[in-house]
Protein backbone atom coordinates (compact mmCIF):
# COMPACT_ATOMS: atom_id res chain seq x y z
CA UNK A 1 0.00 0.00 0.00
CA UNK A 2 1.18 3.45 -1.25
CA UNK A 3 1.97 4.93 2.48
CA UNK A 4 2.48 8.80 1.56
CA UNK A 5 -0.59 10.25 -0.41
CA UNK A 6 -0.45 13.91 -1.33
CA UNK A 7 -2.93 15.14 1.02
CA UNK A 8 -2.65 13.38 3.67
CA UNK A 9 -2.93 15.06 7.45
CA UNK A 10 1.29 14.07 7.85
CA UNK A 11 1.70 16.16 4.20
CA UNK A 12 -0.19 19.11 5.04
CA UNK A 13 1.10 19.15 8.19
CA UNK A 14 4.91 18.93 7.69
CA UNK A 15 4.15 21.63 4.72
CA UNK A 16 2.49 24.16 6.92
CA UNK A 17 6.05 23.76 9.08
CA UNK A 18 7.98 24.27 6.59
CA UNK A 19 6.33 27.18 4.75
CA UNK A 20 5.90 28.78 8.16
CA UNK A 21 9.45 28.41 9.63
CA UNK A 22 11.47 29.01 6.12
CA UNK A 23 9.21 32.28 5.03
CA UNK A 24 8.26 30.54 1.63
CA UNK A 25 4.83 30.36 -0.59
CA UNK A 26 2.92 27.32 0.08
CA UNK A 27 3.49 26.67 -3.69
CA UNK A 28 7.09 26.42 -3.64
CA UNK A 29 7.13 23.29 -1.31
CA UNK A 30 6.21 20.33 -3.73
CA UNK A 31 7.16 16.80 -2.66
CA UNK A 32 10.29 17.13 -4.07
CA UNK A 33 11.56 19.91 -3.04
CA UNK A 34 14.96 20.22 -1.43
CA UNK A 35 15.34 22.18 1.83
CA UNK A 36 18.83 24.05 1.05
CA UNK A 37 18.63 23.85 -2.55
CA UNK A 38 14.90 24.70 -3.65
CA UNK A 39 13.65 26.26 -0.26
CA UNK A 40 16.41 28.54 0.61
CA UNK A 41 17.65 27.04 4.00
CA UNK A 42 20.66 26.77 5.53
CA UNK A 43 21.95 24.13 7.66
CA UNK A 44 21.16 25.55 10.77
CA UNK A 45 17.38 26.12 9.77
CA UNK A 46 17.27 22.78 8.82
CA UNK A 47 17.96 21.93 12.16
CA UNK A 48 15.42 24.31 13.60
CA UNK A 49 12.51 22.29 10.95
CA UNK A 50 13.62 18.74 12.18
CA UNK A 51 13.50 20.23 15.78
CA UNK A 52 9.68 21.70 14.76
CA UNK A 53 9.03 18.11 13.05
CA UNK A 54 9.83 15.92 15.89
CA UNK A 55 7.33 19.41 18.31
CA UNK A 56 4.28 18.81 16.08
CA UNK A 57 4.29 15.06 15.59
CA UNK A 58 5.60 13.90 18.94
CA UNK A 59 8.07 11.90 17.16
CA UNK A 60 12.10 11.82 17.81
CA UNK A 61 14.05 12.41 14.58
CA UNK A 62 18.08 11.12 15.66
CA UNK A 63 20.72 13.06 14.52
CA UNK A 64 21.76 10.30 11.39
CA UNK A 65 18.28 10.05 10.58
CA UNK A 66 17.75 13.91 10.30
CA UNK A 67 20.73 14.14 7.71
CA UNK A 68 19.07 12.15 5.62
CA UNK A 69 15.70 14.25 5.83
CA UNK A 70 16.62 16.54 2.32
CA UNK A 71 13.40 17.03 0.81
CA UNK A 72 9.94 17.67 2.05
CA UNK A 73 9.01 14.07 1.01
CA UNK A 74 11.48 12.69 2.95
CA UNK A 75 10.35 14.18 6.04
CA UNK A 76 6.94 12.82 4.96
CA UNK A 77 7.96 9.46 4.70
CA UNK A 78 9.75 9.48 7.66
CA UNK A 79 7.19 11.11 9.58
CA UNK A 80 4.70 8.69 8.48
CA UNK A 81 6.69 5.62 9.00
CA UNK A 82 7.57 6.67 12.72
CA UNK A 83 3.93 7.09 13.36
CA UNK A 84 2.91 3.65 11.64
CA UNK A 85 5.62 1.98 14.05
CA UNK B 1 22.39 58.20 10.87
CA UNK B 2 19.67 56.72 12.38
CA UNK B 3 17.72 55.88 15.42
CA UNK B 4 15.14 53.84 17.39
CA UNK B 5 14.40 55.27 20.89
CA UNK B 6 11.65 55.38 22.81
CA UNK B 7 10.56 58.60 21.45
CA UNK B 8 10.22 56.29 18.36
CA UNK B 9 12.10 55.80 15.15
CA UNK B 10 13.53 58.13 12.84
CA UNK B 11 16.29 60.65 13.55
CA UNK B 12 14.33 63.94 12.87
CA UNK B 13 11.07 62.23 14.19
CA UNK B 14 13.01 61.58 17.97
CA UNK B 15 14.92 64.97 17.49
CA UNK B 16 11.68 67.14 17.37
CA UNK B 17 10.23 65.43 20.22
CA UNK B 18 13.07 65.68 22.26
CA UNK B 19 13.25 69.45 21.47
CA UNK B 20 9.30 69.77 22.72
CA UNK B 21 10.09 68.33 25.85
CA UNK B 22 8.63 64.75 25.05
CA UNK B 23 9.15 62.38 27.48
CA UNK B 24 9.69 58.38 26.45
CA UNK B 25 9.06 56.75 29.40
CA UNK B 26 6.05 54.61 30.61
CA UNK B 27 4.88 52.38 33.32
CA UNK B 28 6.83 48.77 32.06
CA UNK B 29 4.21 46.61 30.43
CA UNK B 30 5.72 44.06 28.80
CA UNK B 31 6.01 42.28 32.12
CA UNK B 32 4.59 41.74 35.62
CA UNK B 33 6.40 44.32 37.75
CA UNK B 34 4.60 43.67 40.99
CA UNK B 35 7.81 42.20 42.75
CA UNK B 36 9.91 44.76 41.38
CA UNK B 37 10.98 47.95 42.64
CA UNK B 38 11.47 49.41 39.51
CA UNK B 39 8.52 49.86 37.23
CA UNK B 40 8.99 52.13 34.88
CA UNK B 41 11.18 52.21 31.69
CA UNK B 42 11.70 53.37 28.16
CA UNK B 43 10.93 50.83 25.61
CA UNK B 44 10.79 51.51 21.79
CA UNK B 45 7.10 52.41 21.17
CA UNK B 46 5.06 50.05 18.62
CA UNK B 47 3.70 51.10 15.65
CA UNK B 48 4.02 51.82 11.62
CA UNK B 49 6.98 53.20 10.40
CA UNK B 50 4.91 56.14 9.08
CA UNK B 51 3.88 56.84 12.38
CA UNK B 52 6.95 56.45 13.79
CA UNK B 53 6.43 53.32 16.09
CA UNK B 54 8.20 49.70 15.40
CA UNK B 55 6.83 47.16 13.32
CA UNK B 56 9.43 44.23 12.89
CA UNK B 57 7.76 43.05 10.06
CA UNK B 58 8.48 46.10 7.86
CA UNK B 59 12.09 45.72 8.74
CA UNK B 60 13.06 42.42 8.99
CA UNK B 61 11.60 39.11 6.91
CA UNK B 62 9.47 36.97 9.23
CA UNK B 63 11.56 34.15 9.08
CA UNK B 64 14.91 35.95 9.91
CA UNK B 65 13.14 37.98 13.01
CA UNK B 66 13.39 34.47 15.25
CA UNK B 67 17.49 34.28 14.47
CA UNK B 68 18.26 37.55 16.39
CA UNK B 69 17.63 39.18 19.65
CA UNK B 70 15.87 42.22 19.97
CA UNK B 71 19.07 44.39 20.35
CA UNK B 72 19.91 42.93 17.16
CA UNK B 73 16.73 43.86 15.28
CA UNK B 74 16.75 47.54 16.73
CA UNK B 75 20.03 47.97 15.22
CA UNK B 76 19.14 46.77 11.81
CA UNK B 77 16.14 49.22 12.31
CA UNK B 78 18.62 51.88 12.75
CA UNK B 79 21.71 51.00 10.52
CA UNK B 80 18.70 50.67 7.85
CA UNK B 81 18.06 54.56 8.46
CA UNK B 82 21.29 55.45 8.55
CA UNK B 83 22.47 53.62 5.23
CA UNK B 84 19.63 54.64 3.30
CA UNK B 85 20.61 58.39 4.65
CA UNK B 86 24.18 58.30 3.00
CA UNK B 87 23.35 57.39 0.09
CA UNK B 88 26.17 55.25 0.40
CA UNK B 89 25.33 51.92 -1.36
CA UNK B 90 28.92 50.80 -2.78
CA UNK B 91 28.69 49.14 -6.26
CA UNK B 92 32.13 47.61 -6.68
CA UNK B 93 34.03 44.89 -4.77
CA UNK B 94 36.49 47.51 -3.55
CA UNK B 95 33.73 49.47 -1.83
CA UNK B 96 32.59 47.31 -0.18
CA UNK B 97 35.60 45.73 1.42
CA UNK B 98 36.64 49.52 2.28
CA UNK B 99 33.04 49.77 4.47
CA UNK B 100 33.06 48.19 7.97
CA UNK B 101 30.53 47.99 10.43
CA UNK B 102 31.11 48.59 14.19
CA UNK B 103 27.86 48.25 16.41
CA UNK B 104 28.38 47.59 19.79
CA UNK B 105 25.89 46.36 22.99
CA UNK B 106 26.42 46.66 26.65
CA UNK B 107 24.89 43.48 27.63
CA UNK B 108 23.70 41.88 24.12
CA UNK B 109 21.16 39.13 23.64
CA UNK B 110 19.83 39.46 27.45
CA UNK B 111 16.20 38.26 26.47
CA UNK B 112 17.62 35.25 24.69
CA UNK B 113 19.78 33.91 26.78
CA UNK B 114 16.70 34.49 29.40
CA UNK B 115 14.31 32.48 27.54
CA UNK B 116 16.69 29.45 26.47
CA UNK B 117 17.37 29.21 30.39
CA UNK B 118 14.30 28.86 30.89
CA UNK B 119 13.95 25.99 28.52
CA UNK B 120 16.83 24.28 29.72
CA UNK B 121 15.40 24.53 33.24
CA UNK B 122 12.22 22.84 31.95
CA UNK B 123 14.69 19.71 31.19
CA UNK B 124 14.38 20.00 27.52
CA UNK B 125 18.16 21.06 27.00
CA UNK B 126 17.97 19.15 23.50
CA UNK B 127 15.33 21.38 22.22
CA UNK B 128 17.15 24.65 22.28
CA UNK B 129 17.21 26.15 18.97
CA UNK B 130 20.23 26.59 16.96
CA UNK B 131 20.00 30.16 16.51
CA UNK B 132 20.50 30.85 20.50
CA UNK B 133 24.20 31.55 20.14
CA UNK B 134 24.04 33.51 17.15
CA UNK B 135 21.14 35.32 18.52
CA UNK B 136 22.53 36.26 21.32
CA UNK B 137 26.19 36.90 20.59
CA UNK B 138 26.92 41.22 20.46
CA UNK B 139 29.51 40.99 17.55
CA UNK B 140 26.08 39.75 15.28
CA UNK B 141 24.40 43.18 15.15
CA UNK B 142 27.59 43.96 12.95
CA UNK B 143 27.64 40.71 11.30
CA UNK B 144 23.91 40.99 10.01
CA UNK B 145 24.30 44.90 9.16
CA UNK B 146 27.51 43.43 6.75
CA UNK B 147 25.56 40.47 5.51
CA UNK B 148 22.18 42.73 4.62
CA UNK B 149 24.24 45.16 2.82
CA UNK B 150 27.50 43.62 1.89
CA UNK B 151 30.42 45.58 4.00
CA UNK B 152 33.42 43.65 3.66
CA UNK B 153 35.57 45.61 5.88
CA UNK B 154 36.57 45.41 9.53
CA UNK B 155 33.68 43.96 11.13
CA UNK B 156 33.84 44.72 14.97
CA UNK B 157 31.86 45.26 17.96
CA UNK B 158 32.59 47.27 21.08
CA UNK B 159 31.74 46.12 24.74
CA UNK B 160 32.65 48.57 27.28
CA UNK B 161 28.65 48.65 29.34
CA UNK B 162 27.25 52.17 29.11
CA UNK B 163 30.39 53.41 27.40
CA UNK B 164 29.97 51.48 24.20
CA UNK B 165 28.25 53.86 21.90
CA UNK B 166 31.15 56.40 22.35
CA UNK B 167 33.41 53.96 21.90
CA UNK B 168 32.10 52.80 18.70
CA UNK B 169 32.31 56.04 17.36
CA UNK B 170 35.25 57.05 18.00
CA UNK B 171 37.21 53.78 17.41
CA UNK B 172 35.55 53.80 14.23
CA UNK B 173 36.81 57.11 13.30
CA UNK B 174 40.32 55.60 14.22
CA UNK B 175 40.32 52.83 11.87
CA UNK B 176 39.25 54.99 9.11
CA UNK B 177 41.95 57.40 10.20
CA UNK B 178 44.51 54.40 9.94
CA UNK B 179 43.29 53.75 6.90
CA UNK B 180 41.54 50.52 7.66
CA UNK B 181 38.36 51.47 5.90
CA UNK B 182 36.78 54.62 3.85
CA UNK B 183 33.41 53.97 5.41
CA UNK B 184 32.97 52.69 8.87
CA UNK B 185 28.89 51.87 10.36
CA UNK B 186 29.25 52.55 13.40
CA UNK B 187 26.62 52.69 16.72
CA UNK B 188 25.80 50.90 19.69
CA UNK B 189 21.97 48.50 20.46
CA UNK B 190 20.22 47.67 23.63
CA UNK B 191 17.49 45.64 24.65
CA UNK B 192 17.23 44.53 28.32
CA UNK B 193 13.73 45.61 29.46
CA UNK B 194 13.08 42.59 30.74
CA UNK B 195 12.67 41.08 34.07
CA UNK B 196 16.46 39.83 34.70
CA UNK B 197 17.42 43.34 33.11
CA UNK B 198 15.53 45.66 35.37
CA UNK B 199 15.55 42.85 38.44
CA UNK B 200 19.81 42.60 38.19
CA UNK B 201 19.67 46.75 37.85
CA UNK B 202 17.38 46.83 40.76
CA UNK B 203 19.82 44.79 42.66
CA UNK B 204 22.90 47.16 42.47
CA UNK B 205 20.37 49.87 43.45
CA UNK B 206 20.98 51.74 40.03
CA UNK B 207 17.32 52.08 38.84
CA UNK B 208 14.46 54.69 39.83
CA UNK B 209 12.05 53.92 42.11
CA UNK B 210 10.22 56.71 43.72
CA UNK B 211 8.02 57.63 40.05
CA UNK B 212 5.89 54.68 39.69
CA UNK B 213 3.01 56.54 39.36
CA UNK B 214 4.64 59.16 37.17
CA UNK B 215 7.02 57.77 34.64
CA UNK B 216 8.10 61.03 32.64
CA UNK B 217 9.05 62.46 35.87
CA UNK B 218 11.32 59.41 36.60
CA UNK B 219 14.44 60.50 34.56
CA UNK B 220 15.81 63.51 36.55
CA UNK B 221 19.40 64.50 36.07
CA UNK B 222 21.04 66.20 38.17
CA UNK B 223 17.24 67.18 40.20
CA UNK B 224 18.11 67.03 44.29
CA UNK B 225 14.93 64.25 43.74
CA UNK B 226 16.60 62.20 41.36
CA UNK B 227 16.72 58.67 42.54
CA UNK B 228 18.17 56.43 39.91
CA UNK B 229 18.60 55.77 36.11
CA UNK B 230 15.55 54.71 33.97
CA UNK B 231 16.16 51.79 31.84
CA UNK B 232 15.71 52.87 27.81
CA UNK B 233 16.01 50.78 24.89
CA UNK B 234 16.96 51.49 21.30
CA UNK B 235 19.61 52.03 18.83
CA UNK B 236 21.48 54.78 17.29
CA UNK B 237 24.28 54.11 14.06
CA UNK B 238 26.37 56.80 12.34
CA UNK B 239 27.93 56.21 8.75
CA UNK B 240 31.61 57.70 9.41
CA UNK B 241 33.25 58.11 6.68
CA UNK B 242 36.81 59.65 5.01
CA UNK B 243 36.46 63.18 4.31
CA UNK B 244 37.97 63.30 0.69
CA UNK B 245 35.69 59.96 0.19
CA UNK B 246 32.46 61.65 1.01
CA UNK B 247 33.34 65.04 -0.36
CA UNK B 248 33.95 63.52 -3.93
CA UNK B 249 31.18 61.71 -4.09
CA UNK B 250 28.69 64.36 -2.50
CA UNK B 251 27.52 63.31 0.30
CA UNK B 252 25.33 64.52 3.08
CA UNK B 253 28.09 65.94 5.58
CA UNK B 254 26.05 66.08 9.14
CA UNK B 255 29.32 67.14 11.47
CA UNK B 256 32.87 66.02 12.10
CA UNK B 257 34.45 63.87 14.48
CA UNK B 258 37.32 65.73 15.29
CA UNK B 259 38.18 64.54 18.81
CA UNK B 260 38.14 61.28 20.94
CA UNK B 261 39.62 60.42 24.28
CA UNK B 262 39.23 57.29 26.65
CA UNK B 263 40.15 56.73 30.08
CA UNK B 264 39.86 53.81 33.53
CA UNK B 265 39.22 54.93 36.74
CA UNK B 266 40.45 51.82 38.16
CA UNK B 267 38.38 52.30 40.98
CA UNK B 268 35.45 50.44 41.76
CA UNK B 269 33.05 48.35 39.69
CA UNK B 270 30.34 50.45 39.59
CA UNK B 271 30.55 54.03 41.06
CA UNK B 272 32.77 56.28 39.94
CA UNK B 273 35.33 58.27 42.32
CA UNK B 274 34.01 61.55 44.05
CA UNK B 275 36.49 64.00 41.90
CA UNK B 276 35.30 62.79 39.17
CA UNK B 277 39.10 62.41 37.82
CA UNK B 278 38.37 59.63 35.07
CA UNK B 279 35.31 62.10 33.41
CA UNK B 280 37.83 64.86 33.48
CA UNK B 281 40.78 62.60 31.92
CA UNK B 282 38.72 61.27 28.98
CA UNK B 283 37.36 65.27 28.22
CA UNK B 284 40.72 66.12 28.24
CA UNK B 285 42.51 63.23 26.02
CA UNK B 286 39.34 64.15 23.77
CA UNK B 287 40.15 68.01 23.91
CA UNK B 288 44.23 67.21 23.24
CA UNK B 289 43.59 64.94 20.29
CA UNK B 290 40.80 67.69 18.76
CA UNK B 291 43.73 70.71 19.75
CA UNK B 292 41.17 72.51 21.24
CA UNK B 293 40.99 74.95 24.14
CA UNK B 294 37.74 74.75 26.43
CA UNK B 295 35.89 78.33 25.55
CA UNK B 296 36.17 76.51 21.54
CA UNK B 297 33.19 74.36 22.78
CA UNK B 298 29.69 75.35 23.45
CA UNK B 299 27.32 72.50 24.09
CA UNK B 300 28.23 69.40 26.13
CA UNK B 301 25.88 66.34 25.72
CA UNK B 302 26.52 64.86 29.45
CA UNK B 303 26.00 61.36 30.78
CA UNK B 304 24.32 62.38 32.83
CA UNK B 305 21.92 59.22 34.19
CA UNK B 306 19.62 60.63 36.88
CA UNK B 307 21.83 58.96 39.68
CA UNK B 308 24.63 60.54 42.29
CA UNK B 309 27.15 60.31 40.01
CA UNK B 310 25.62 63.53 37.78
CA UNK B 311 27.42 65.77 40.21
CA UNK B 312 30.40 63.70 39.67
CA UNK B 313 30.21 64.46 36.33
CA UNK B 314 28.71 67.84 36.80
CA UNK B 315 32.51 68.62 38.50
CA UNK B 316 34.33 67.11 36.14
CA UNK B 317 32.85 69.25 33.35
CA UNK B 318 33.18 72.00 35.36
CA UNK B 319 37.27 71.53 36.17
CA UNK B 320 37.67 70.77 32.47
CA UNK B 321 36.08 74.05 31.33
CA UNK B 322 37.58 76.33 33.96
CA UNK B 323 36.30 79.77 33.35
CA UNK B 324 35.10 78.64 29.70
CA UNK B 325 32.17 76.62 32.12
CA UNK B 326 30.02 79.60 32.10
CA UNK B 327 29.48 79.96 28.27
CA UNK B 328 28.77 76.18 27.76
CA UNK B 329 25.66 74.60 27.69
CA UNK B 330 25.49 71.12 29.36
CA UNK B 331 22.14 68.74 28.91
CA UNK B 332 20.79 65.26 29.43
CA UNK B 333 18.66 63.87 26.89
CA UNK B 334 18.35 60.49 29.35
CA UNK B 335 15.68 62.64 31.03
CA UNK B 336 13.65 62.12 27.98
CA UNK B 337 14.45 58.65 26.61
CA UNK B 338 16.11 57.40 29.51
CA UNK B 339 19.36 55.65 29.47
CA UNK B 340 20.03 52.87 26.64
CA UNK B 341 22.79 51.10 28.01
CA UNK B 342 25.00 50.37 25.16
CA UNK B 343 23.12 52.37 22.74
CA UNK B 344 23.41 55.54 24.37
CA UNK B 345 26.42 57.08 23.19
CA UNK B 346 25.03 56.43 19.77
CA UNK B 347 22.21 58.26 20.09
CA UNK B 348 23.19 61.13 22.18
CA UNK B 349 26.49 61.69 19.73
CA UNK B 350 23.64 61.69 16.91
CA UNK B 351 21.62 64.63 19.32
CA UNK B 352 24.95 66.24 19.63
CA UNK B 353 25.21 66.43 15.93
CA UNK B 354 21.85 67.80 15.38
CA UNK B 355 22.78 70.50 18.09
CA UNK B 356 25.30 71.74 16.15
CA UNK B 357 23.31 71.52 12.40
CA UNK B 358 20.16 73.42 14.32
CA UNK B 359 22.29 75.50 17.25
CA UNK B 360 19.88 74.53 19.56
CA UNK B 361 20.61 72.75 23.24
CA UNK B 362 18.11 70.11 23.97
CA UNK B 363 16.43 70.52 27.26
CA UNK B 364 17.08 68.33 30.59
CA UNK B 365 13.44 67.39 31.47
CA UNK B 366 12.15 67.27 35.23
CA UNK B 367 15.25 69.61 36.46
CA UNK B 368 13.35 71.70 38.93
CA UNK B 369 15.89 72.19 41.78
CA UNK B 370 20.15 71.15 40.94
CA UNK B 371 21.24 69.23 44.32
CA UNK B 372 23.88 71.64 43.43
CA UNK B 373 24.29 74.79 42.07
CA UNK B 374 26.53 75.32 39.38
CA UNK B 375 27.86 78.20 36.38
CA UNK B 376 27.45 75.96 33.88
CA UNK B 377 23.52 76.21 32.13
CA UNK B 378 21.93 72.58 32.38
CA UNK B 379 19.18 73.51 29.83
CA UNK B 380 16.38 72.94 32.46
CA UNK B 381 13.07 71.89 30.73
CA UNK B 382 13.32 73.53 27.86
CA UNK B 383 15.24 73.83 24.55
CA UNK B 384 17.65 76.97 24.01
CA UNK B 385 18.24 78.27 20.80
CA UNK B 386 22.29 78.88 21.00
CA UNK B 387 25.11 79.40 19.19
CA UNK B 388 27.02 76.18 19.13
CA UNK B 389 30.36 75.30 16.69
CA UNK B 390 31.47 72.43 18.82
CA UNK B 391 29.87 69.79 20.50
CA UNK B 392 31.15 67.35 23.62
CA UNK B 393 29.51 63.79 24.11
CA UNK B 394 30.61 62.09 27.03
CA UNK B 395 29.50 58.29 28.42
CA UNK B 396 30.85 56.14 31.36
CA UNK B 397 30.11 52.59 32.08
CA UNK B 398 30.22 49.93 34.69
CA UNK B 399 33.74 48.79 35.14
CA UNK B 400 35.01 52.54 35.26
CA UNK B 401 35.33 53.10 31.55
CA UNK B 402 34.81 56.55 30.10
CA UNK B 403 34.89 57.71 26.63
CA UNK B 404 34.27 61.77 25.69
CA UNK B 405 34.09 62.51 21.98
CA UNK B 406 34.01 65.90 20.20
CA UNK B 407 32.16 66.86 16.92
CA UNK B 408 32.34 70.30 15.17
CA UNK B 409 29.67 71.52 12.09
CA UNK B 410 29.99 69.72 8.40
CA UNK B 411 33.34 71.92 7.13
Amino acid sequence: MERVTPMSDTAEKVKKIVVEHLGVEESKVTNEASFIDDLGADSLDTVELVMAFEEAFGVEIPDDAAEKITTVKDAIEYIEKQKAE
Amino acid sequence: MGIASPLGLGVERVWKRLLNAESGITAIQSFDTKDLPAKVAGPVPAGTRSEGGLDLNEWIPIKDQKKMDRFIQLALVAASEAVEDSGWMPEDEDGRCATGVMIGSGIGGLDTIYETSETVRAGKVRRLSPFFIPSALINLASGHVSIKYGFKGPNHAVVTACATGVHAIGDASRLIALGDADVMVAGGAEATINEIGIGGFCAARALSTGFNETPAQASRPWDENRDGFVMGEGAGVLVLEEYEHAKKRGAKIYAEVIGYGMSGDAYHITAPPDNGDGAYRAMKAAMRSARLEPEQVQYVNAHGTSTFADDVELGAVERMFGDAARSVAMSSTKSAIGHLLGAAGAVEGIFSILSIRDQVAPPTLNLDKPSRASVIDRVAKEAQPRRIEVALSNSFGFGGTNASILFRGAP
